[in-house]
Formats: C-alpha cells, sequence, structure tokens
C-alpha cells in the first residue's frame, strides 16, 4: 500500500460526499447515446427466427419466400456460419469437471431451447427482416423436452447431447468438519426444509443491442455495444472471428441497465457481428421484449433441500445443503454456467462460525433458455437458505432470531476467518451491522406492534438476513478459469493545457454513476475541481485494458487504478511545479486547480498556467526536465481471492392471509461495503437491488409448460417490481475499509438484490407462524401463500 | 417487434369511418386508444391489411346526459371519465372502479368504446357495463342497434359486434337515490388485471334489491352470480349466512384460471372479493 494517507479529508477532495451525477442532465434531456440510436451508412438490420420448439430437429430450412422479399439483404442459417466463426465452449477449468459442448451463434440441426436463434434475416429495416423471418420455413421435427431439472438425471430421461450419457453438466461436492457426527448429537434440533427458488431474467430498460461495423481494407470490426465488459468482448470476438484483437475495437457509450445480463456471448450478437464481416456494411441488431425473455439469460432456477442443527445455546452445530440447478442446453460462454451454484456453495452460512458444512451442487442441462450470471450471482439463494434454516431453527428453540445471529456471526474483532466453504474474510462488522439495524428499525417496537396486530386478525411478520457480498474479485473468480477476462482494471490521468484533467477507465458505466466516482476520486486526489474532468469510459481504443463492471468491482478496483494513476500524476505535475517556482515539490500541493503552498495554501500557479508553460512554451523549462503530465496506474485484488462485504438487512411484511397477498411495509439495510465515495449512489445502489430483491421475492418467475414453452414473455405477464408496491427502504452505513487497497472501497451495487429475498421471506413466515405454516418458495406469489395454508 | 404491414386511414368524421369500415374483403381494425391493438400488433397476433384511426373522428367523443341516462361515445378516454363531474355525479360506479384500470398513462389514451370492443374477460369496464344495465349502441354504414351489456360480451375477445359496425356509445342508467354500488378487485401490482374482481349494484341495501354480482377475470367473460343474487334478494348482505350462499354459489360457477391464479384458486378469491365488496356496501 502506498499513498499519502490525507486524501479522504483534504479540502477539495469528493470522496464521501453525495456529489450528483455529471451526464444526469444529458440523459434526462433525452441526449443519451445509445446503441439504437446509432444511423450508420449502409446500415442494415437483423432479426431471427427462433425455434418455436423447446427441443426438435431441424429437417429443412427454406429460404425461398422469403429471399424474395424485396429489401431483404441476406439470410444465413447455422451451416453458413460455420466457415467463419470458431465454436466456443462455456467452461472453465477451475470449476473441475464443468462440461458443456461447443456452441455456434445458430442452432444447427437441433434446437435445443424455445427461444434458440436459427436463421438469421439480415435486411433494409427491422420490420422487413421480420417480415421475411415470417416467411421462412423451417420444417422442425419436435423431441421429447427435457425441462424438469428434477427429472433430468433419471435414466428414462431423453439426453441432450449425444455426445454425453446423461444431462449433467457439474457437479461439485464441499464438505468439512464433520457433519454427519454434528447431525447425530443428541443436544442439538435439526431443521431440515426444501427451498425454490424460480427462474427469473433480468429485465433492462435498454434491451441488448450491437451495432457492428467491419472495414475489409483494415480488417478491423468495431463493435458498438451495450454492456459491461468491452475488453471481454474484444477478447472473444477477436478469437470467435478470427481476428487481430488490436483490430477490434468495441465501444459502450450510454448503458441502458445491464444487470449481468449483457455479459456474455449471444449467439444472435456473434451472428451480428459475423454478418457484418461477411456483407461488410454495418448491421444493427436490437433485441425486442419479446425475444429478450426468450433468449436473455435467466437466473436462479434452484431446488436447494438445506438442513440445520442448532444447539439450545443457539450454536449452529451443521449445516448441510443440496443444490439443484437447471442451466438451459449448454454453459453460457465466456463465463460458465457453473459460477452460481459454485456461489451457493461458497456463501451458504458464510457469515456464521460454522465448523461442520456439507455442501453439495448439481447442475443440469435441460431444455429451457440458458442461465447465467445475473446480479448478486447466488446471493439470494445462499442467503435465504442459511437464514431460513436458522431463523426456522431459533424458532424451534424459542430463540430470538436476533439473538441466534449474535451467537453465531463472526466476531467483529476477530477477522482474518476463514469460513467453513473455505472463504476468506477480512475487515467485516457483522456484530455492529446487527446491533445497529435492531435499534435503526426498532425493532422491539416492531414486535409490540406484532403482538396488537395479531389480535386484530393482521398478520405482520419480521425478518432478517446477515449476508456477505463477494466484491472486488482477484483473478480467481475468472481469469484463473482461463477465461479472458481482466481481474485488473487501469486509469489514465492527464492534465491539458487548460489545467482540466481527463481520466479515461477500464470500468464501464451502466447507469449506476462508474463514471461520477471516477471524476469524484480523481478530482479529489489530484485536486481539481470537480467540473473540469473528463471522464472516459467504454472503448477499448481509448482506455486502459481492464474488466469492466461487473461483480461489484467497479469503484473498489477501478476507484483505486484512478486514485492511484492520479495521485501519480500529481506526483508529476508538482515535480514540474518545482522547478518553474524554484521550490521543492514537497512544499507544494494541488487544490482547486491551483498549485498552491503546503503550509499557508497560498496559490502559487494555477494549472492552466502551468499547463500552458508546458505544452506551449516549453522553451522555459530547463532542457534536462521532461515533463510527464499523464500517468497510468493499474490495480489487482493480491491478498485475498475476494474482498468481501457484509451487511444486515430486515422487512417488515403484512399478509393478507385470506388473498395470499403481501404488503412490504418498511425494508432497512445496514451495509458495510468500505469506504463510501458516494452516499447517494451507494443507497441508490442498494435500494434498486433491494427492489430486485423484492421482484425475486414476490414477482418475478419465467413460467414454462411441461414442454418447454415460455408462458409469460411479455411485460405484461412477466411481473417486475414496480413503484406503487415498493416500501420506504431505509438504508445506514457502517464503514470498515478494505486493507487491499488506499481507498478502501468494497463493492455495494449486489447486496440489496442478494440480502432482501431472505428477510422477505423469513418475514412472511414470521407473519405466517401462528398459522402454523410456511412457505419456501420464490416468487411468494398470493396462490402459493394460499396453498401453503390450505386454502386452496 | 415490428407491426406487419398494414394501409393507414385516418377519417375525420364518423360517416367516412363507416364508409372505410364497410368493406367485408380486408382485415380491419379500429384504431382506438391504441393501448391492447398496437400490442397486438407489434407482437403480430393482429395483422390488419387497413387500419382505421378513429382518433379523428370527434363525434364519438363525448359524455351527455339526457333524461334517465347518461350516453358516453366511444371514443371518451377512461381520464375524461375520470374528470367528468357528470360521471361523478350520477355513475358512481365508474368513479369506484376507473382507478383500478391500469395506470395513469394507459387511461390517458384507453377509451370505454376500445375497452367494449375488445371484450377482454379480465377488464373492468364490460363487467361495470353489465353490473349497471348498460346498453350498447353499435353502428354500419347502413344501421344502428342497441345491445344490451348483458346480450354484447359471448367470450374471450368475442362479443355481438358484427361485420362492419363498430361501437357508437354506451348509455348508462343514472344512480337513483337508494342504488348502492360496490367494486373490489386484487391485483398483484396496481393497474394489473386482476386475479378477481367483481362489480355489485344494488337497487336498495335495506331491503336487498335488484341484486346484480358481476365477476371479472375469472371466467371467459364478465359473467353474473346469479345464484347469489337471487337467494340474497330482500335479505341483510354482510352476515354469514350470506356469505354462505355466496360460497355455495360460486361452486357451482365455472372458473377458469390464468398464470396468476388456478381455477380454485379464483374461487376462492371470487369469495373473498364479494364478501369484502358487500361488507362495504352496507
Ligand atoms: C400496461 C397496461 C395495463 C392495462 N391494464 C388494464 C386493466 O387493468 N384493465 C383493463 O380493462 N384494461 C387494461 N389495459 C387495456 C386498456 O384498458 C385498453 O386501453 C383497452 O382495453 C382498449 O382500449 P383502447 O381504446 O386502447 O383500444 P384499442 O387498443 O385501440 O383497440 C382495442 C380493440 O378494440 C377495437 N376497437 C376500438 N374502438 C372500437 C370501436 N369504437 N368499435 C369497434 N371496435 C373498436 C380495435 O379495433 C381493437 O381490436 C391495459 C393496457 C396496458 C397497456
Amino acid at each position: 500500500m502506498t499513498g499519502p494517507l490525507n486524501i479522504f479529508d483534504k479540502p477539495n477532495s469528493y470522496i464521501g460526499r453525495s456529489v450528483s451525477r455529471p451526464e444526469a442532465q444529458r440523459l434526462i434531456e433525452g441526449r443519451g447515446q445509445y446503441v439504437d440510436d446509432l444511423q450508420l451508412p449502409r446500415m442494415v438490420h437483423a432479426a431471427f427466427a427462433r425455434s418455436p420448439y423447446a427441443h426438435a430437429k431441424i429437417i429443412n430450412i427454406n429460404k425461398s419466400e422469403a429471399e424474395k422479399l424485396p429489401g431483404v439483404v441476406a439470410i444465413f442459417d447455422g451451416a453458413d456460419f460455420v466457415d467463419h466463426v470458431s465454436p466456443y465452449v462455456g467452461t472453465l477449468t477451475h470449476l473441475q469437471g464443468l462440461r458443456s459442448p461447443p456452441q455456434m451463434p445458430l442452432a444447427i440441426d437441433t434446437a435445443r431451447w424455445q427461444g434458440e436463434p436459427v436463421v438469421m434475416v439480415v435486411a433494409q429495416s427491422r420490420a422487413i427482416a421480420e417480415d421475411a423471418c415470417a416467411l421462412i420455413d423451417i420444417e422442425f421435427e419436435p423431441l421429447e423436452a427435457v425441462c424438469d431439472a428434477e427429472t433430468a438425471l433419471e435414466l428414462d430421461s431423453p439426453v441432450i447431447h449425444d455426445e454425453y450419457e446423461n444431462n449433467r453438466a457439474w457437479e461439485r461436492i464441499v464438505d468439512s468438519g464433520n457433519v454427519d457426527d454434528a447431525f447425530a448429537r443428541d443436544d442439538v434440533t435439526v431443521v431440515e426444509r426444501t427451498f425454490n427458488f424460480a427462474r427469473h431474467t433480468g429485465v433492462t430498460l435498454e434491451p441488448r443491442a450491437s451495432v457492428v461495423e467491419f472495414n475489409p481494407s483494415e480488417n478491423a470490426l468495431t463493435y458498438h455495444y451495450s454492456g459491461q465488459a468491452p475488453h471481454m468482448m474484444q477478447a472473444i470476438l477477436s478469437k470467435i472471428l478470427n481476428l487481430h484483437e488490436e483490430n477490434i475495437r468495441v465501444i459502450a457509450k450510454d448503458v441502458g441497465g445491464s444487470f449481468g445480463i449483457k455479459i456474455h456471448l449471444y449467439g444472435d450478437e456473434l451472428a451480428t457481428a459475423a454478418a457484418a464481416k461477411i456483407l461488410k456494411r454495418p448491421v444493427k441488431f436490437v433485441a425486442d421484449r419479446n425475444e429478450s425473455f426468450v433468449s436473455d439469460i435467466h437466473a436462479r432456477d434452484h431446488r436447494v433441500k438445506g438442513r440445520i442443527a442448532v444447539a439450545q445455546s443457539g450454536e449452529i452445530a451443521a449445516l448441510e445443503i443440496d443444490d439443484l440447478t437447471g442451466i438451459g442446453p449448454y454453459s453460457m460462454y465466456p463465463r460458465s454456467s457453473g459460477i452460481e451454484c459454485n456461489q451457493v456453495l461458497n456463501l451458504t452460512g458464510a457469515p456464521y462460525a460454522i465448523e461442520n458444512y456439507r455442501a453439495k451442487g448439481t447442475i443440469v442441462f435441460q431444455n429451457k433458455n440458458m442461465m447465467c450470471q445475473y446480479r448478486a450471482v447466488g446471493h439470494p439463494i445462499a442467503m435465504a437458505v442459511a437464514d431460513g434454516l436458522l431463523e426456522s431453527a431459533a424458532h424451534e428453540i424459542n430463540m430470538d432470531v436476533v439473538e441466534i445471529r449474535r451467537k453465531n456471526l463472526f466476531r467483529d474483532n476477530n477477522y482474518p476467518v476463514t469460513t467453513a466453504a473455505g472463504m476468506k474474510l477480512d475487515d467485516l462488522s457483522h456484530q455492529k451491522a446487527l446491533e445497529k439495524l435492531v435499534s435503526f428499525m426498532d425493532y422491539d417496537g416492531l414486535r409490540k406492534d406484532q403482538v396488537g396486530a395479531r389480535e386484530q386478525g393482521v398478520y405482520r411478520g419480521i425478518g432478517f438476513v446477515s449476508m456477505v457480498e463477494v466484491t472486488n474479485p482477484s483473478p480467481m473468480f475468472y481469469g484463473i478459469g482461463g477465461a479472458p477476462i481482466s481481474a485488473q482494471d487501469g486509469a489514465t490521468v492527464r492534465l491539458d493545457a487548460a489545467g482540466a484533467l481527463h481520466v479515461s477507465s477500464s470500468i464501464t458505466e451502466q447507469g449506476q454513476g462508474t463514471n461520477t466516482i471516477i471524476a469524484q476520486i480523481a478530482a479529489g486526489v489530484f485536486g481539481v475541481d470537480m467540473d473540469r474532468v473528463k471522464v472516459t469510459t467504454g472503448d477499448t481504443a481509448t482506455t486502459p485494458y481492464g474488466g469492466g463492471t461487473w461483480a461489484s468491482r467497479g469503484a473498489g478496483i477501478g476507484g483505486e487504478a484512478v486514485l492511484l494513476a492520479s495521485n501519480a500524476l500529481k506526483e508529476q505535475v508538482l515535480e514540474v511545479a518545482g522547478v518553474i517556482l524554484q521550490s521543492s515539490a514537497e512544499n507544494l500541493d494541488i487544490e482547486h486547480g491551483l498549485v498552491v503552498d503546503s503550509e499557508n495554501r497560498t496559490e502559487r500557479i494555477s494549472l492552466g498556467d502551468l499547463g500552458k508553460i508546458v505544452y506551449y512554451r516549453g522553451n522555459e523549462l530547463p532542457s534536462d526536465v521532461t515533463p510527464e503530465l499523464i500517468a497510468t496506474r493499474h490495480f489487482r485484488v493480491t491478498d485475498i481471492p475476494f474482498v468481501f462485504t457484509n451487511g444486515a438487512m430486515a422487512a417488515h411484511v403484512e399478509v393478507d392471509i385470506e388473498t395470499g397477498l403481501v404488503k412490504v411495509l418498511d425494508f432497512w439495510a445496514v451495509e458495510d461495503c468500505g469506504r463510501v465515495i458516494n452516499p447517494k449512489l451507494v443507497d441508490e445502489q442498494i435500494r434498486g437491488g433491494v427492489v430486485q430483491g423484492i421482484g425475486g421475492a414476490f414477482y418475478e418467475e419465467c413460467i414454462y409448460s411441461d414442454d418447454g414453452q415460455l408462458q409469460n414473455a411479455s411485460m405484461a405477464d412477466y411481473l417486475v417490481p414496480m413503484a406503487a408496491e415498493m416500501p420506504d427502504i431505509h438504508i445506514a452505513h457502517i464503514e470498515t475499509p478494505t486493507k487491499t487497497s488506499v481507498l478502501g472501497a468494497k463493492g455495494a451495487g449486489e447486496a440489496g438484490t442478494g440480502g432482501a429475498p431472505a428477510a422477505l421471506m423469513n418475514a412472511v413466515n414470521d407473519a405466517l407462524r401462528p398459522l402454523n405454516t410456511s412457505i419456501y418458495q420464490m416468487p411468494m406469489t398470493p396462490q402459493r401463500i394460499l396453498k401453503a395454508q390450505g386454502t386452496v | 417487434m415490428k407491426a406487419a404491414d398494414f394501409a393507414y386511414e385516418k377519417p375525420v368524421d364518423l360517416a367516412s369511418a363507416l364508409d372505410l369500415l364497410n368493406d367485408e374483403d380486408r382485415d380491419i381494425q379500429l384504431l382506438a386508444g391504441g393501448q391492447s391493438l398496437m400490442p397486438m400488433m407489434n407482437f403480430r397476433l393482429a395483422q390488419p391489411e387497413l387500419l382505421i384511426d378513429l382518433n379523428g373522428v370527434d363525434e364519438l367523443n363525448f359524455i351527455e346526459e339526457e333524461g334517465e341516462v347518461i350516453t358516453i361515445g366511444a371514443m371518451a378516454r377512461y381520464s375524461q371519465l375520470q374528470a367528468s363531474p357528470i360521471i361523478s355525479q350520477h355513475v358512481p360506479l365508474f368513479t369506484l372502479a376507473l382507478p383500478h384500470i391500469a395506470h395513469a398513462a394507459v387511461r390517458n389514451r384507453g377509451t370505454i368504446g376500445g375497452s367494449v370492443a375488445l371484450a377482454d374477460p379480465a377488464a373492468e369496464m364490460p363487467a361495470l357495463l353489465i353490473a349497471l344495465g348498460a346498453t350498447i349502441t353499435v353502428i354500419s354504414k347502413s344501421a344502428e342497434r342497441e345491445i344490451s351489456a348483458r346480450d354484447f360480451f359471448i367470450g374471450i375477445y368475442e362479443t355481438a359486434l358484427g361485420n362492419g359496425e363498430l361501437v357508437k356509445s354506451v348509455t348508462v342508467p343514472k344512480a337513483k337515490k337508494d342504488n348502492v354500488y360496490g367494486f373490489y378487485e386484487l391485483t398483484r401490482r396496481h393497474g394489473d388485471y386482476a386475479m378477481a374482481g367483481v362489480a355489485i349494484a344494488a337497487g336498495s341495501i335495506d331491503p336487498v334489491s335488484d341484486l346484480k354480482i358481476v365477476l371479472f377475470s375469472v371466467s371467459d367473460k364478465p359473467r353474473r352470480l346469479k345464484d347469489a343474487e337471487a337467494v340474497l334478494d330482500g335479505k341483510d348482505l354482510d352476515n354469514a349466512d350470506a356469505h354462505a350462499s355466496v360460497k355455495r354459489a360460486l361452486t357451482k360457477f365455472e372458473f377458469q384460471g390464468d398464470l396468476n391464479a388456478d381455477a380454485k384458486t379464483k374461487q376462492h378469491l371470487a369469495g373473498v372479493v364479494i364478501k369484502r365488496t358487500l361488507e362495504g356496501m352496507v
């Protein structure tokens, strides 16, 4: 660790302040630049004919009618891309044993999920392309579909891939301590539950979109991308399209939400790039809502059997889970579809000091849309299972649900620790967070209210979660497994002749305020006002190399690179200033765009004047002085695989037991994401995350028929959480900076989504307790709550 | 999600609209608020050859009081109904129900005529009209006729509208002094179509007379619970006997499930909405 320790209390530091987002004005005025806004000369539009069946042989594709339609430019089927695209396999070597067959952009011979792209039409307009899709005659022979993960491994189940003997994609077992002995102890109470988490998906305001240009004279491809990881896209497009990486430029300007949806390689997008290369003209593909539902990755879809043994003292003697998840027909490329299950195994019970832990994870192929990483990967499952079991057990032994957490949460003064699953935790504050939550929400008051309400026939419940969140991952997340995904990020900071600062960073902005915190850090650390900072992100041609924004890593990793680069540039500038002012650099500082005397803070020279001397009148400088008004630094987490954060959350709900409808009355979150760079942005990340968690808990579900048809692929039927139903979400912070960086920031982007479902499920079950019933199935729909009561 | 190609006409009076509509050979759709039709066209579930936009036909946009009835033009928007003093004074059932139809943005465009013509079994308006004993006036190039709401709604997206006909207006009786109304629906999110809903109209409440209980979003169309209406006539509404007779009547009712609630759940929820509405009416 290097760097001055005073950067946080400097007079013009922006770190820790709720600065407004500089780009907000532009976006509100409708001047955003999204991929679909691009209009390029000679650009044509793509649409896809998708499989209407979950599983079917493709017998014949007749394009002749469609080809005759005026305005159609080209029609491609899967075979047409074979010579242009190398197959890709969505496995990672560190998820040992994970298997998945090679994929191609369009189905060849067999379609394996309803919605899989089969034929691509490129036409003068999207409407013509859709007309042509309707004219393509694809003869299918339906095959029996494997839909239910529970039966996918049975001997009489059809097998999706001929090359495999069954539908198993991966299996992992974690076994630590002595679980069997602990469950057999005669002083423990054992609680067993089965949890079901439906499939849902991330609904981005801006759908997946790409415009791809190819310049044959330079063999260069430009990919206008709505997404989170430009350099990853550059690397994988290079590999798959057989182009030099430096000849691929990926540009992500404004992105209307991503949530992990836009960080994978989709067949339709790859086909768009391949078509642009073949046709040598720009091709645009913007997924519509309907095809987004059947082709954007889905997430969750877990069935977890869990059991917990607790002693009368409340101590957790053992925890065991068995997770089964269906990932669709392939493991998604390049991050694989193994990570969510892996996270469930790694994170279940992670906040607690548990010695005996066993977890089994099984991943199966099925004929449904592909499943992959979506905001809070694995967390909502892991937290709901552990804390669901824990609260049930607390009631069995007549212990308060807060008290049982106090007993089992890792102590704040005892870090670093390693969890039963082998996760290294440091700089956490579980106990403090829980105590702050309890007083912040007035727990005792709510319990009194609950008793009073029940006397009136009103069923209110309070539920908690204590959670960890994986943030700031090191190369141990993906890079180690062979994926071209960078765990380090870079920042370049440059002073121009007018005294303004230009920052370019490899992390990306998808609406969460990345560019704002970059400007805050640079302005504060270097010493200019924020309105003199220009930030560039999302362009592989102009930013340093790095991973992008995902896994709650932008601020913690990318932010640290900005800090280091700003600091380096400051030293360089002060060195030049020292020469100009004939003073020692140590006696100088930079503040509000001025080089000042570090003691009395009086102005010595403005950065603008300094810039002009360096850039225009270098003759005034001694010839052995070679000023570098630019600095680049990179950062990665080295000491530990992940910088975990912690939080404690609580939900207060009211269940209408006659209708099964649940009203979330209030929600509280106490979050420790280390140093808070911008409280407003962090709070909104947590609120937005909680809202997505409420979505998962009560509304969102990709409903499939038994034969693998998605039943609710529209915004009318797929229920996203909406403002009218949302409670007040109260937020408080604890700041325990991570020791892995000077900045001390951990991630905060996924905590709400990861924690909220557990607290909500516990609250609903707390409300239902007098009725001697419970529900462990999400979303907790009115019908499911009525069924749990035996009403219907 | 781009609509298939279609021809577009925007007549400025009713006569020209009817002229255009008088064409047996073409698949024609009328565009009112577009809140249902536009998504159906973009999903290509509707692929009309000709789209006749009624938004220029001012003759169809009115709310009129005349004697004992209120007549509402097909192109009157939900938001106009909500803002109309005539409606709030004379059609209290509308005032109860309108806030539950979709969201403000949709109500700014959606029309009463569009809702009636669409006949979505989950929609509120058809149920309200049956409960009110409304009459629907339909018109073609050659004739105009009146159809009672009871007979107008035939099934899922199916009405008594004939070829070349459009909905001209809806006529509802003004509420009288003793009339009592109730409305209740259960939705998963505000503005969604209901899991179960009911509109109730009573000529009088003490004693009960001329009761109409119309369930919607539970079956192929809004349907009256006639068995319960008959039993409750002349009785006290909110008591255990009344609720028991409603429950009995519900066992004979044909429920149809959807993604949010299967038939059994609909039956249960229908009982809940009726009970809660009756409680609110006394
Ligand atoms: C987000 C959302 C939520 C919604 N929620 C609800 C809800 O909770 N409850 C509810 O009832 N509705 C709901 N709707 C539907 C909305 O109320 C529609 O506006 C209504 O169903 C149709 O009215 P419209 O004027 O938009 O008709 P359009 O969509 O323009 O037309 C619908 C159909 O009626 C035909 N038509 C229109 N006018 C006439 C006429 N005068 N004569 C003959 N045929 C005609 C059209 O040709 C078309 O087939 C919702 C819509 C949206 C987008």
